[in-house]
């Protein structure tokens, strides 16, 4: 029991080194970015420490840089990162027993996407396992931002940037399995992407709605089809399983 | 920057992102029975995935070309079915390589 219990721990650790490799060079370029707004290496550190998300921090950030009110902060940080609230309820529905208040309390710090897409594609997940899964994002992301704001012009450019794209290698290789056993899932992903197009390349969407914002409405639409397009007989099979 | 300023808005800032996450993860804890709910929470992750990753991944690095060969490489190591870290190092190896050819010849 014992040592399932550490195995389970040291596989969310393991899970959780690709994560923490990408968040290095992602969290390095904030590092850059905050310094450049005025803050000084610790701020910026911390303001790592305490957020642990990509998009919601670099907002953070300008409006910082801006002077901006408590309000604005609060709105933006809710609209941006509200997708975590989609990712926690159906995260919700795989933890076991495991998963207590306390542990819940406590795993809730590292709901992020990567951390949910790996966590989400399990079987089940546990206390152990999501502990495990967060410590190398957290230690990649507040190291690298350190890095960044402390020495961002050290490395040459074509290394991190090279480095910035495995993250998004790990998501196709999350992805695509799955969409090669489901036609559904498979459907509603191309149209995900397809959407999340229409989001970058109209000129207009690009400028007004924050990419925290149009993730949500590219998902939610997509599952919502995917739903609706699912033929009762898969869905009840699916609900038995 | 000024330090009671910042400690303010960091304060505002990690409390909503915390309570984002936390709220709904803490105090939804039942298990969804109907079937078309269920089947909703099964497919976000997959759709968040998509959305998150293309076109962004193309944008990810300093050179389109470079991420789309990357890109294509990722594509093709996971559809073979390769585990995670095999196609994130694919993906980085193939998206290096690029660049640094980029960077040498006069295209």
């Amino acid at each position: 029991m014992v040592l399932q219990k550490r195995m389970t721990f040291n596989k969310g650790f393991k899970d959780g080194l690709i994560i923490g490799a990408g968040y290095l060079s992602v969290s390095f370029s904030f590092g850059i970015m905050a310094v450049s707004n005025g803050l000084t290496w610790w701020q910026a550190v911390l303001i790592s420490i305490l957020n642990l998300t990509s998009a919601g921090q670099v907002a953070g950030v300008e409006i910082m840089a801006g002077l901006g009110g408590p309000i604005e902060m609060m709105v933006t940080q809710f609209v941006i990162n509200m997708r975590y609230s989609l990712m926690a309820i159906s995260l919700s529905q795989k933890t076991d027993k495991s998963m207590t208040v306390p542990a819940r309390i406590v795993n809730s710090y590292v709901i992020t996407d990567e951390i949910f897409g790996v966590a989400s594609s399990q079987e089940s997940v546990g206390f152990k396992y999501m502990t495990g899964l967060g410590i190398m994002p957290v230690a990649g992301w507040t190291l690298g931002t350190l890095l960044g704001a402390v020495m961002g012009n050290i490395l040459p450019a074509v290394v991190t940037t090279s480095l910035a794209i495995g993250i998004y290698g790990m998501f196709v290789a999350i992805v695509l399995p799955v969409c090669r056993k489901s036609k559904t899932i498979s459907i509603i992903c191309i149209m995900a992407v397809l959407l999340a197009c229409v989001f970058r390349y109209v000129p207009f969407l690009y400028a007004h709605i924050s990419s925290g914002f149009a993730i949500i409405i590219c998902a939610v639409v997509s599952a919502l089809v995917g739903v609706f397009i699912t033929p009762a007989s898969e869905l009840k099979e699916e609900a038995d399983g | 920057m000024d330090n009671r300023y910042y400690f303010f808005l960091l304060a505002v800032m990690a409390v909503t992102t915390y309570l984002v996450r936390a709220v709904p993860f803490t105090l939804f804890r039942r298990k969804i029975k109907n079937p078309r709910v269920k089947a909703f929470f099964e497919y976000i992750p997959y759709t968040v995935l998509s959305a998150m990753t293309f076109p962004a991944m193309l944008y990810s690095t300093g050179s389109f070309i470079g991420a789309g060969v990357g890109s294509v490489v990722a594509l093709i190591l996971a559809y073979r079915g390769k585990s995670l870290l095999i196609v994130a190092v694919g993906t980085c190896a193939a998206t290096f390589l690029v660049s640094l050819l980029q960077m040498f010849l006069p295209f």
